[in-house]
């Protein structure tokens, strides 16, 4: 078989398929087994006393430190090891390998938030990233792993015949990958710097350091076998505290079967909750100040002179009383905090105005937990709009994720590396399976949580809150403040802000987990961003090396010193996407999904017409390429406030049919099989040798007559 | 290589079964979802449709992929299209 290749040594090969999966079972066994272990010594020594910054600390090293040894125990620079782990991955360990790949930050930790925020609206990115994988199983996996070679841009340019395919190819994917791998090395330091106290910076370079080590020395292989490893403590680091939710509140041990029942009861507590007097008083008081804003607004200059004369006064009358220095310090705070000219105060005012209206909303902005879609169809015509813009958002934004899905090149290339076709496809179903098993339980654990804020929380004195939430508004006030509004002395939901990227990572401490959990927890979500930015550095360098050095400029090169190319590139990669990472871009969460959409109408006409049309030809698929990236490109930047403002564009947002620019690749999508399929029949036909090749994918083996 | 009329058949299976998958993800991710807000009768709990976005649906897309694995096997070895065993 192509790339099979046996004099690697160590851990991760072995001989023959059937001894390798046996080998492999026993060493993951063993892994499992020690990593529950290792928990279980950290638990009984937080117990005896160890401090909780050690324990995140060693969690922290630990985990590291284990995925850098199972890259230096799989270093190679053998070619078809260091592409394709040696085309020999079992299809449940690829599947296992494909989930950790998939699963980001975002999945880990920001997926159950956003459900937690938005109720049903949310679920379209559950079933998005799921139901993409069906498109992946019939259309691409079983073709692309006949094909057989190393990248999606070599599958371009072999079937498209030439090398503006495969350029195209090699920009798209740099392009999505690149803005994802940013949003995970943001994760990652993140992470790293809860867990250990180390600053955001250090944090990006010690990730990094876990990160690199891994791919630099072995590519594909090491990649792979580390992020079995991390698929497994991420899935373990997700579970426990949510079955451990649903047994406080409902007795049962499985959340996934029980929460209809608490959603019934979070849907009734909210309806109360809209009506409760002290929540409408506080909502009146943030009503009153947007209003203050809003007074201001009418005459920007005369009410910046009047703040600034009142925290002038305030500073000179407290002075003058000889109050605390502490008062004064405060006041003299407040005075400088004053905006220093009209075009600053213009924008506090704006943001003042926008903040306290959306914090006056009933429960705190959140819809009922299981409304469907915004408006209504019977109500006013205004409603009725409402109505129909959220139900076709919902279902563009579905579409545009399952297709993206299905054309991510870190995803596809996976499918490159399973021993034959046949476990290709069952490869698939493993992925999903072990995909479906955290996406399966995301939105119980939003109930859960929401339940327990609901229906514990609120109404609790301010003096008895739980810890938790004083400790995670310390870490970041823009995550989870809490304040008494009205005065009360009584916590109300609309006293609270909360960011859907903590609901995960507070949800050990929102049940009254040890501290072990929530060090297990954010490791699981250290693990999640990891593994999908090894994959995705992995997919940039190879562009790099393989399609653009190897295949471009010196097709002559040998074999050990493109992975020796592959290697530096992927370090030089890695030090960008930090530097950007560093900088903490605005709207990291936009640019994740934009990936989705520059990859859906990139890839997927392209691909699925190769595959499943003989007639494709290359000029259809250049120009179905640049026709489906460019119209979701150009969407984007007319109608995205960030990047209008990156491209100075002025004119006033021009939404087609209502669709928001996170779902731009529902233009792009169908633009590309149009422009694909129309160029492609005004041009000739594709030569004898590229038709051929068609045939030769479709067949898993075409044995001679 | 000269594809035999097997072949074509074979492709013809395939092609019909890629559809009628097709179909079944289309109408469990779309269709429901176009519906959902007069599908709300209760299920265990949960509103139908919102059951349905974050569970059903769910379990239909990994039993249609299994079942495209386990009928595409098969109809490889039928029309002697499949590979040597490999494990």
């Amino acid at each position: 078989m192509a790339g099979t290749n046996q004099q690697s040594t160590g851990v991760f090969s072995a001989g023959s398929q059937s001894a390798f999966k046996k080998q492999l079972n026993k060493v993951y066994t063993w892994y499992i087994g020690g990593f529950l272990v290792f928990v279980l010594i950290l638990a009984v020594l937080e117990q005896m006393g160890l401090p909780r910054n050690w324990i995140g600390f060693i969690f922290l090293i630990a985990t590291v430190l284990l995925y850098a040894g199972i890259g230096v125990m799989s270093r190679t620079s053998d070619a078809a090891e260091y592409y394709v782990a040696g085309r020999r991955v079992p299809a449940m360990y690829n599947g296992m390998a494909t989930g950790a790949d998939w699963m980001s930050a975002a999945s880990f930790i920001g997926m159950a938030g956003t459900l937690y925020l938005t109720g049903f609206g949310g679920l379209a990115f559950i079933l998005g990233w799921t139901g993409g994988y069906v498109l992946v199983a019939l259309f691409l996996a079983p073709y692309l792993r006949k094909f057989g070679q190393f990248t999606i841009p070599d599958f371009l340019g072999a079937r498209y015949e030439g090398n503006l395919p495969r350029f195209l190819g090699i920009i798209a994917a740099i392009l999505c990958s690149f803005t994802y791998v940013v949003a995970q090395i943001y994760g990652v330091g993140l992470i790293t710097a809860r867990l250990s106290g180390l600053d955001f910076v250090y944090g990006i370079f010690v990730g990094l350091g876990g990160i690199l080590v891994c791919s630099f020395l072995g590519g594909m292989r090491a990649v792979t076998w580390t992020q079995v490893a991390q698929y497994i403590i991420l899935i373990v680091a997700y579970l426990i505290p949510v079955i451990w939710l649903a047994v406080k509140q409902t007795g049962v041990p499985i959340p996934q079967a029980i929460y209809g029942y608490q959603l019934e009861k979070v849907s009734k507590r909210g309806d109360e909750l809209r009506k409760d007097p002290k929540e409408l008083e506080v909502a009146a008081i943030f009503k009153a100040r947007a209003a203050e804003f809003d007074e201001k607004l009418k005459n920007v200059p005369a009410a910046l002179a009047a703040d600034k004369a009142a925290a002038e006064k305030k500073v000179a009358d407290l002075k003058a009383a000889n109050a605390p220095a502490a008062e004064v310090a405060a006041a003299e705070k407040a005075l400088a905090a004053v905006p220093a000219n009209e075009a600053d105060a213009l924008k506090a005012y704006t943001a003042g105005k926008a903040t306290n209206t959306a914090r006056s909303l009933p429960l705190a902005g959140m819809p009922n937990h299981s409304q469907v879609y915004a408006g209504n169809p019977n109500g006013t015509p205004a409603e009725q709009k409402t109505y129909d813009e959220s139900r076709r958002n919902f279902l563009a934004l579905v579409f545009c994720l399952m297709v993206g899905t299905a054309a991510l090149p870190h995803i596809l290339m996976r499918y490159y590396t399973t021993p034959s076709v046949k476990q290709a496809r069952e490869s698939v179903t493993w992925s999903l399976f072990f995909i479906f098993l955290l996406y399966f339980t995301a939105p119980a654990l939003a109930v859960l949580v929401k339940y327990e804020v609901f229906n514990v929380l609120v109404g609790t004195p301010f003096t008895q809150l739980p810890a938790w939430i004083a400790n995670w508004a310390a870490v970041d006030p823009t995550l989870l403040s809490v304040s008494d509004v009205n005065k009360d002395g009584i916590f109300q939901l609309s006293e609270m802000r909360i960011g859907g990227d903590i609901i995960v990572l507070a949800t050990p401490e929102i049940g009254g987990l040890p501290y072990v959990i929530s060090g297990l927890v954010a490791a699981g979500g250290l693990a999640a961003a990891l593994s999908t930015a090894d994959g995705l550095l992995l997919t940039i360098a190879n562009a790099l090396s393989h399609d653009l050095y190897y295949k471009m400029i010196d097709p002559n090169a040998a074999a050990s010193k493109r992975v020796a190319i592959s290697k530096a590139l992927l370090v030089v990669v890695a030090i960008l996407a930090a530097a950007v990472a560093v900088q903490k871009p605005a709207d990291i969460l936009f640019l994740v999904s934009a990936a989705f959409s520059f990859a859906a109408a990139a890839f997927f006409p392209a691909l699925v017409l190769g595959i499943f049309w003989k007639r494709a030809n290359k000029w259809g698929a250049s120009l179905g390429i640049i026709a489906g990236l460019g119209t979701t490109f150009y969407y984007m930047v007319m109608t995205q406030p960030w990047m209008r403002g990156v491209f100075g564009v002025t004119s006033p947002v021009e939404l087609w049919w209502g669709i928001q620019p996170i779902s731009a690749g529902l233009f792009g999508v169908p633009i590309g099989f149009a422009v694909i399929i129309i160029v492609s029949l005004l041009t000739g036909q594709p030569s004898k040798d590229t038709q051929e090749l068609v045939e030769h994918v479709r067949y898993p083996d075409l044995k001679a007559a | 290589m000269q594809l035999t009329k097997k072949h074509h058949e074979y492709w013809r299976k395939t092609l019909s079964i890629t559809g009628i998958l097709l179909a079944i993800w289309f109408v469990v991710t779309f269709v429901v979802a176009y519906y959902a807000r007069d599908l709300t009768f209760s299920f265990f709990g949960w509103p139908f449709s919102f059951w349905v976005a974050a569970q059903g649906a769910l379990i239909v897309y990994v039993l249609l992929i299994w079942y495209y694995a386990w009928h595409m096997n098969r109809l490889d070895r039928e029309y002697n299209v499949h590979e040597a065993e490999d494990d």
